[in-house]
Formats: C-alpha cells, sequence, structure tokens
C-alpha cells in the first residue's frame, strides 16, 4: 500500500525538503518536491497527490493561503501543515480550515511515522468508503428494472429526466408492476443519491402512527413515547422520501402533508420546535388519484402538489415481451440467493409464462419462479414447476378444445404422468384419457 | 574496482577491536570487502550550536565529498548527537541509491537511557544501523518483515527488535540471491 501513496513536499528550505524526501524515499512513497505555494499550486493543476506536507510559512505565499487555493482546486489531498513551535496557533487555524494535521518542526521520528501512516491508512479508507459506495448505487440502478419493451424503455427515459430535477413524482401503476424499483432509479440517479432514500408504507400505517412515523415524537408526546424519536422527514434531510401508497392517507394526513411539501418544515408530534428538512418526494399509488380528487377522497391541492411528474409503470400483460428478460433475471437471483447454479428454463415452460395473465404482475411471476426453483428438479424450469391454477390459464385460449388439452396437462404434469391418478382426478376413465393424449398428442415435458 | 567495497570512515575515538568486528560482520552480511579509515576532518565546523548537535545532512555531503578511489560505497561512523532539520535526532542516514551514509552510535548508548553500560548491545545495535545505511545505499527501502535489518526504527529498543540481516526479499531486490 505505502508504495502507491504520493506526497508532495512544499518547503522554502531545502535542507528540509531534501531530508524530508529522503526519509519518504526510503519509507517507499512517491514523492515530489515543491520550493514555494506557487510551484506546488501549478504542479497541482497536472498531478494529483495523497498527501501534502506543506510549511506555514513560505514567502510570497504562506501555508494556509495555500492549503485555501488547493480547497478551491476541488482538490482532496490530505493537507498536513509543517509549523515552527512558535506558530502553533496559526496551524490550529489551518485544522479549523479543514487541514488533516499538522505537525511542529523538527518532528520526532516516530510522529512523522505516525502521521503519515495514519494519513495513509485514512486514503485506503476512503478509496474503500468510495468503492462501497459506487457499488450500493449499482445496487439501485436503473439496471434493476428489467425490460426491453416500448413501455419500459419510456419508462426509463422518464426516470433519466425527472432524476436530475428536484420535483415531485407520482408513480402510479398496478400492484407489483414495480413502482418501489422505479423511485430507487430516480433517486439513485439523482444528485441525492449519497443521501437516504427513506420509504414509508402509508397503507400499513394508522394516522396516528403514520404521523409519528413522518414527523418523529418527542419523549413522552405519548403512551409509550419513551424517548425521542427522528420522522421520515427528518431523516430523509439531503435525501429522498418514497411514499407508497398515498391514497391510503386520511384526509387530516394530507393537510399535514400538503403543509410540509409547501414549507418543508414540521413540528414532531408533542414537541414545539420546527425542523428544516431538504427532501424529495416520491410518492406511488395504484389509485386513480384524480378520480379520487373527484369523489371527494383527495385534496386537489395536494394532488396537483405532488403530481408535477406523473410516471406510469405499465402492467406485465401490456409488455408481455419483458417476460424472458424478467424470468432470466429472477432465475439468476434467486439461484445465486440459492447459492445454486443457474438453472434454464424449457421453451415449453417459457411459452406457458408468455401465454400467462398475471393479475399480480411482476410480482407474481417472481414468486412463481422462485417457487419453481424451490420445489423444481434443480437441471431446469419445467411446467409442471409452475403452480397454474384455474385463474392463471392462458388468455389467449378460447376454444373448449385447447382449454381441454391445457388442463389435461396440467393434470398429468400434475401427478407425473401417472395415468391412473390422473384419471382419477380428471373424473374420467383410463381408456379415455389415453384417448385424450393421443387425440391431443399430449406428451410428457421430461 | 568493478566489484562493490564498502570504506567505514571512522571520526572520533573508537576501539580498533570494536570497529574490526563491525566490519568483519558488514562483509560477511554484503559478501563485499570491507576497509576501515580514520578521518581527519574536524566536526565542530558540523555543529549546531541551537540545537547542540551535529548537522547529518551536512556530514553527510562532506563524506559524500570524501575521496576514497575505489570503494563505492563509504560510511561515516560518528559518535555525537546527529540532526537533521527536520528530525529531532537520527540514528544514521544515507543517501538512496548513492554511495554515502553515516551513522552515529551517540544515541544507541545504553547510558542515553539511564541504563547500565553494555558494548555488545552497542556493538550490535551499531552493526545493524550501519548495514541499514548501506541497504539505502543499494536502493533499498524500508522493509515491513520484523526481522530484517531494514525495518525502519525509530527507536533503540526497534533495532533491538530486529535482526542484523536482510531479509529473503531485500536479499533479492539487490541481487544477492
Amino acid at each position: 500500500m505505502l508504495s502507491s501513496v504520493s506526497i508532495l513536499i512544499v518547503d522554502d528550505e531545502e535542507s528540509v525538503r531534501d531530508s524530508l524526501y529522503n526519509w519518504f524515499i526510503d519509507d517507499g512513497y512517491q514523492v515530489d518536491c515543491a520550493e514555494n505555494a506557487k510551484q506546488a499550486l501549478t504542479i497541482l493543476e497536472s498531478k494529483n497527490y495523497d498527501i501534502i506536507l506543506a510549511d506555514i510559512k513560505m514567502p510570497g505565499m504562506d501555508g494556509l493561503e495555500m492549503h485555501q487555493r488547493i480547497k478551491s482546486l476541488n482538490n482532496d489531498s490530505i493537507v498536513i501543515i509543517m509549523t515552527a513551535f512558535a506558530s502553533v496557533s496559526t496551524a490550529v487555524q489551518a485544522l479549523k480550515d479543514g487541514a488533516y494535521d499538522y505537525i511542529t518542526k523538527p518532528f520526532d521520528p516516530d510522529d512523522l511515522s505516525h502521521l503519515i501512516r495514519n494519513a495513509a491508512s485514512q486514503i485506503s479508507l476512503k478509496a474503500e468508503n468510495e468503492a462501497l459506495r459506487d457499488k450500493v448505487v449499482t445496487l439501485e440502478n436503473v439496471e434493476n428494472i428489467i425490460g426491453s419493451s416500448k413501455a419500459m424503455l419510456k419508462v426509463l427515459k422518464e426516470v433519466e429526466k425527472v432524476a436530475q430535477s428536484n420535483s415531485p413524482v407520482i408513480i402510479t401503476g398496478e400492484s407489483g408492476t414495480g413502482k418501489e424499483l422505479v423511485a430507487k432509479a430516480i433517486h439513485s440517479n439523482s444528485h441525492r443519491k449519497f443521501f437516504p432514500l427513506v420509504s414509508v408504507h402509508c397503507g400499513a400505517l394508522t394516522e396516528s402512527l403514520l404521523e409519528s412515523e413522518l414527523f418523529g415524537h418527542e419523549k413522552g408526546a405519548f403512551t409509550g413515547a419513551m424517548f425521542n424519536r427522528k420522522g421520515r422527514f427528518e431523516m430523509a434531510d439531503g435525501g429522498t422520501i418514497f411514499l407508497d401508497e398515498i391514497a391510503t392517507i386520511s384526509l387530516k394526513m394530507q393537510i399535514e402533508l400538503l403543509r410540509v411539501l409547501q414549507t418543508k418544515t414540521f413540528i414532531r408530534v408533542g414537541g414545539n420546535k420546527e425542523i428544516t428538512s431538504d427532501f424529495r418526494v416520491i410518492c406511488a399509488t395504484n389509485k386513480d388519484l384524480m378520480q379520487m380528487v373527484e369523489m371527494g377522497a383527495f385534496r386537489e391541492d395536494l394532488y396537483y402538489r405532488l403530481n408535477v411528474v406523473n410516471i406510469t409503470v405499465p402492467p406485465l400483460r401490456e409488455r408481455n415481451d419483458d417476460i424472458p428478460l424478467l424470468v432470466e433475471h429472477f432465475i439468476d437471483k434467486y439461484c445465486t440467493s440459492m447459492s445454486r447454479d443457474t438453472i434454464p428454463i424449457n421453451p415449453r415452460a417459457m411459452k406457458q409464462l408468455k401465454e400467462s395473465y398475471f393479475p399480480g404482475n411482476v410480482r407474481e411471476l417472481e414468486n412463481i419462479i422462485e417457487r419453481a426453483i424451490v420445489i423444481g428438479n434443480d437441471k431446469e424450469i419445467c411446467v409442471k414447476d409452475l403452480p397454474y391454477q384455474k385463474e392463471t390459464i392462458s388468455s389467449s385460449i378460447e376454444s373448449l378444445e385447447d382449454l381441454e388439452k391445457t388442463h389435461l396437462l396440467q393434470i398429468l404434469n400434475k401427478y407425473n404422468w401417472n395415468i391412473s391418478r390422473s384419471a382419477k382426478a380428471l373424473k374420467i376413465d383410463r381408456v379415455t384419457l389415453y384417448n385424450k393424449i393421443k387425440k391431443y398428442k399430449l406428451k410428457t415435458s421430461n | 574496482m568493478n566489484k562493490q567495497s564498502i570504506l567505514l570512515i571512522s571520526h572520533g575515538n573508537f576501539e580498533k577491536v570494536f570497529l574490526e568486528k563491525i566490519a568483519k560482520d558488514i562483509s560477511h552480511e554484503f559478501l563485499y570487502p570491507v576497509y576501515l579509515e580514520e578521518s581527519s576532518i574536524d566536526i565542530s565546523d558540523f555543529y549546531d550550536p541551537m540545537r547542540r548537535q551535529y548537522d547529518g545532512n551536512r556530514l553527510l555531503i562532506e563524506i559524500n565529498s570524501f575521496t576514497s578511489p575505489g570503494f563505492t560505497k563509504k560510511v561515516g561512523l560518528f559518535r555525537v548527537d546527529l540532526f537533521i532539520p527536520i528530525l529531532t535526532y537520527i540514528f544514521g542516514q544515507a543517501t538512496f541509491k548513492g554511495s554515502s551514509g553515516l551513522a552515529s552510535l551517540y544515541r544507541l548508548r545504553n547510558e542515553q537511557y539511564g541504563m547500565p553500560k553494555d558494548d555488545i548491545v552497542l556493538l550490535n545495535r551499531f552493526k545493524k544501523v550501519i548495514i541499514h545505511e548501506l541497504g539505502h545505499t543499494l536502493g533499498l527501502i524500508h522493509c515491513h518483515i520484523p526481522s530484517c535489518v531494514m525495518r525502519s526504527s525509530t527507536y533503540v529498543e526497534d533495532i533491538d527488535q530486529k535482526s542484523h540481516n536482510l531479509c529473503i526479499n531485500c536479499r533479492t531486490k539487490i541481487g544477492m540471491v
């Protein structure tokens, strides 16, 4: 690690520069020297250093001013100020201005080694932190929204567009279409991505609980409020708050919410101090809010406040082309989480899925794939692994013959092509079943 | 002279036997011939009255300018307290990939730390500092292996903990394996 750390020494005394240079070279660091602040700033315009060791007293421009200039270059080097004993107070000022540390000349050899080692370990931690942060961002990125259909590409384009703004967004769509994923994608592509995305499932909370959840509460505000607690709006400071199932909140909460959205200030339940929070609001609903406004169940002013941008996530039936991609994604996801090798899906099973109707949308498809992997044979996903019930029978089936054929196949698969058991379940005799198998040219999927 | 050879230049009163033992061990470590010579320079010119120490940087320049035909490495040996401008003290220093180094036994003495005199300990510490500085002249940087003589030492206890040998990695780096 040491050899990758670069140091720039800035001191007008040649003997100091040479001594430090030799000291750091012996330790295996990459070292360069500058004899004054101006020269250092010129070097910094073309090259970055991990650590800058600068003397506080130099002719022309002192170490403090140079530090300010380095900061304005948006340089994230660690700056260590070297000072004579008499100028410690100035060094303290440098610390207040953001310098990493200061060291008094002449240094104890051990102090210098420790200081540089600590700075080097901070650099390494910072690099690690950035790598992890990138990883987290990748996890929440649009890549998690699977689909190449026209309808989904339109959604992704809208996400890209609205992410850069601070405007409120309403995401509409049926249950299970992936509204929360869209909200995550908006957040992780916005400038707020390094601050929290706080989700609140409004439908899961009663009015009083939701109030305390959103605004927080002071100790003793109500029975059970043993401690002060931050609300979700406070937690989302700098980031985004995602209010799922917004249509379920009461009219009283709608007034409260409108006030918070207008002022970005609120008071904790049982408190008297006004709290300010900078958040972006994204809501989701599977209801027609406009219709609710007309019926008087949703405040019109709140609707217009929230409905600056509207993104509609299409139901799965409107993007059947995405089913193969989604299936592959979920197979990959669940095989990985179950520490199994990724398995393929049998073409017939895939055809079955493509022809099916999913009232629960992507969530239902995901559950079907997870179940198939759990109960399947570990080699491939077959038709018999799919939990087809009558209501999920393909909407494309129109003739009675097709319906009979599909049902026969389901029952045969269910009983592993055991003719006697299948015939018993179908309440027909074995010969009739054989005839029907022959008639429809039914074959086992295995 | 094609082969490396080392000259140890002593300043001040050193016992001949003491220096010969050091020369022998250094020769054994690097497999180069090691020679001894006494210096006649007046080191009082290098004394800094403000710090009450001797300037290691200027002494290193002096040793570097010391005419010694045929010797590829020169190490000045001192009995006085050495400093460089940025550090409160040094045990020794050398020019990285250069030809000169210096070492002082002033801060290696047990008496400096209120402990009884111990010539064997002193010999071992001095030997390690000289080998360490010679390692720098050969292009070796500080080594993280605890027993390697190239490990950085800021206190005498650190010197005592390491051996007077180069580790296999350092030996490989300078082509001794």
